[in-house]
């Protein structure tokens, strides 16, 4: 009997030293690990079950789509598959200029926001130590109050009766209020304000990382103001470029809130169209199949820079 | 090297000369900060001129000054005879080599020293032609299509060279050119940067805070201390006759003695100093008063030990006890107490110790000399 204790005793310590030794050898795994799951969780599992509607037929019951999966009477199964609604969203006009509208709303903005940003980060990257930090606090500051009472206060701001307005006449410049509000303009200033952040942050981080005797090193050689900028600051500062133009116009396509309430209904931009298929029509499949679609228009361009930056760095 | 830097070759001598790059009681402040105090500074054609000190000295601001960088808070900058205030960097005949290189990383080797071939609008075929010279000359044409990151630090230093000297500068300037280079191979680098400033007759000014390096390289140096020249040049007048205490110990070891000028003769003067007694009888004359108070450096290598007393007078030498031995194969350091001081020499290893017994032992009597012309006597 005590034997037997003792070998079970030095199997289980050998296997807790084995399970000790592969969480050594394996934690990097086990750190990325969770955020992997998190993931497929709360990602890809939505997105399988979005396409899977997306490919099913819109009926008045709940949930409002037929089963992708159904039991004929003789047992057997039937998996029903209905492109229909990705026909429909090719067909109809209305969705194709929705798409390229959002795409150059969001375009747009984005260089808009390229412009201010840029400026704002190289100022920032160049200014003295304390001031850095404060000029970093403001870019951050407007995430402390909520994005809707934001979007609201440009909505005051905007209004006919609001405060902009109300400034011009009263200076005499404007005799009736010019009309702001609801029009592509407010889009323009409530995408472009919201966004901004997103574009100077990475390219602070960017900057910050820049060798900045680089620059004096091409004046050295030669080169005025503006072609240092073009030919040094330029291409080494487009990596936060990129990232900073990806984290504005990405959201930005699918942005909802600011065209829905600075637009009203004179802006086309595809959030709109897929919260109306939700809510308003009730056609959760044609709704799946519009952000199925958006996916692939934000997608697509996406792995094809992906593929080209990985073939431009295997070439150096 | 060619032969020996013959007498034409020493342009600062010449009273007719017109130095090529004139500096006039340039001062720079940072702030309450004075980084460069009012210095005066001629450099001529040809030269390979160092400015030596230790971090801080502000030996890099007036580098900076030179190429354009940083603008003078006053005085003038001079170069072949045009004055360099307000002109931008991208104006001036001067081209710098960066001690961190500063190499584009974007750009290959090639794209890299056509850099500042570009900006001067040349034709592509001539572009291509002097790029094709300056890597021959560099020894990196096999290279030229490598990234920076792709080099190694030898290679890189040279990309950067080549880079500068590509444009034909009248002036290169260099940022502690060998400090990132492991020491061998520096000392081949420091070789072929002296090559090539004589191939091209560029003008050069180094900056450097390795006082061997400046030694080797430079036909004139400048000791900076606190934003001032402590004293200007070549590097056997800096080693030889030093014209402060802290010059003298900035350029290589000395041994110090405080004394009094007994007697001042017209090609001799006497000092007697009291920590260790002794009196140094030295060949030069001084325009000084006797009885003033002076420092006799004598340099670790021209004092000479033996066991036995060698010397005639009672001049130059003194007695000692061996306080310690460092053998440093070619060469032995000995530390001797003489009184309380102690003195270092260094000494030749000319032959092999027989028997395995040192020529000179640990707390051996011994006797130091050395000649009338090996001490220098500094007044301040």
């Amino acid at each position: 009997m005590n034997d037997v204790a003792e070998t079970t005793e030095v199997v289980q310590s050998g296997l807790g030293q084995r399970i000790l030794r592969s969480l050594q050898t394996n934690w990097k795994r086990l750190i990325i690990l969770v955020p992997f799951l998190w993931l497929l969780i709360f990602f890809l599992a939505p997105f399988f079950i979005v396409t899977k509607i997306s490919v099913s037929e819109a009926v008045i019951q709940s949930p409002p789509f037929t089963p992708m999966i159904a039991w004929a009477e003789d047992g057997a199964m039937q998996i029903r598959l209905v492109f229909d609604n990705f026909a429909y969203l090719w067909d109809d006009p209305l969705y194709a200029k929705t798409y390229l509208n959002s795409v150059m709303i969001a375009g747009f903005s984005t260089i808009l926001c390229l412009l201010l940003g840029y400026p704002m980060a190289y100022a920032i990257v160049r200014s003295s130590h304390t001031a850095k930090h404060i000029l970093l606090m403001l870019v951050i500051l407007p995430f402390w109050t909520s994005f809707l009472l934001r979007v609201y206060a440009w909505m005051g701001l905007l209004a006919d009766q609001g405060t902009i307005n109300n400034l011009l006449i009263a200076l005499g410049i404007i005799d009736q209020p010019i009309q702001m509000l609801y029009t592509t303009f407010a889009v323009y200033v409530g995408i472009v304000y919201t966004y901004v952040p997103f574009m100077i942050l990475p390219l602070y981080a960017n900057m910050e990382k820049l060798d900045w005797t680089l620059l004096e090193a091409a004046a050295d050689l030669g080169a005025r103001p503006m072609t240092t900028f073009l030919t040094i600051t330029l291409p080494m500062t487009l990596p936060g470029i990129i990232a900073g133009s990806l984290l504005v116009f990405i959201p930005a396509t699918g942005e909802y809130v600011i065209p829905d309430l600075l637009g009203g209904g004179n802006v086309l931009m595809i959030g709109r169209i897929l919260y109306n298929e939700f809510n308003a029509n009730v056609d959760w499949p044609v709704a799946s199949a519009v952000a199925i679609a958006l996916l692939v228009v934000l997608v697509v361009p996406m792995m094809l820079y992906q593929h080209f930056q990985s073939k431009a760095d295997g070439a150096t | 090297m060619s032969e020996a830097i013959n007498y034409q070759d020493r342009p600062w001598m010449d009273p007719d000369a017109e130095p090529f790059i004139k500096v006039q009681s340039v001062s720079k402040f940072f702030g309450d900060f004075t980084a460069v105090d009012s210095v005066d500074l001629e450099i001529y054609k040809g030269e390979l001129f160092s400015l030596l000190g230790g971090s801080g000295c502000g030996k890099t601001t007036l580098l900076r000054m030179l190429a354009g960088f940083e603008n003078p808070s006053t005085g003038n900058i001079f170069i072949d005879g045009v004055n360099m205030n307000g002109v931008p960097p991208y104006e001036r005949p001067v081209n710098m080599m960066f001690q961190s290189y500063a190499l584009f990383p974007h750009m290959t080797v090639e794209s890299n020293v056509a850099y500042g071939l570009k900006r001067d609008n040349l034709g592509a075929s001539d572009i291509a032609q002097k790029v094709e010279e300056v890597l021959e000359m560099v020894e990196l044409t096999r290279f030229r299509k490598r990234k920076p990151h792709q080099l190694s630090g030898g290679q890189k230093q040279r990309v950067a060279l080549a880079r500068a000297l590509v444009k034909q500068p009248k002036v290169l300037l260099l940022d502690e050119p060998l400090g990132a280079l492991d020491k061998r191979l520096r000392e081949q680098a420091q070789f072929e940067l002296m090559n090539l400033q004589d191939q091209l007759g560029v003008t050069f000014v180094v900056v450097t805070h390795d006082q061997e390096e400046a030694m080797t390289l430079s036909t004139r140096i400048a000791i900076m201390d606190n934003g001032r020249f402590m004293q200007i040049g070549t590097p056997t007048e800096i080693y030889e006759f030093p014209e402060s205490r802290l010059v003298a110990n900035f350029i290589g070891n000395a041994n110090m003695f405080e004394g009094r000028i007994i007697e001042n003769g017209p090609d001799h003067v006497i000092v007697q100093s009291k920590q260790p007694e002794c009196l140094f009888y030295i060949d030069h004359g001084l325009s000084i008063q006797e009885g003033s108070k002076v420092w006799v450096a004598l340099r670790p290598e021209k004092i000479t030990v033996t066991k036995e007393s060698t010397a005639s007078g009672s001049n130059n030498t003194l007695k000692g006890m061996v306080h310690g031995i460092g053998y440093l194969g070619g060469h032995s350091t000995y530390r001797v107490k003489a009184g309380d001081t102690l003195i270092e020499i260094t000494s030749p290893n000319q032959s092999r110790p027989k028997d395995g017994n040192p020529p000179i032992d640990w707390d051996e009597e011994v006797h130091l000399s050395w000649e009338a012309s090996s001490s220098v006597v500094l007044t301040r």
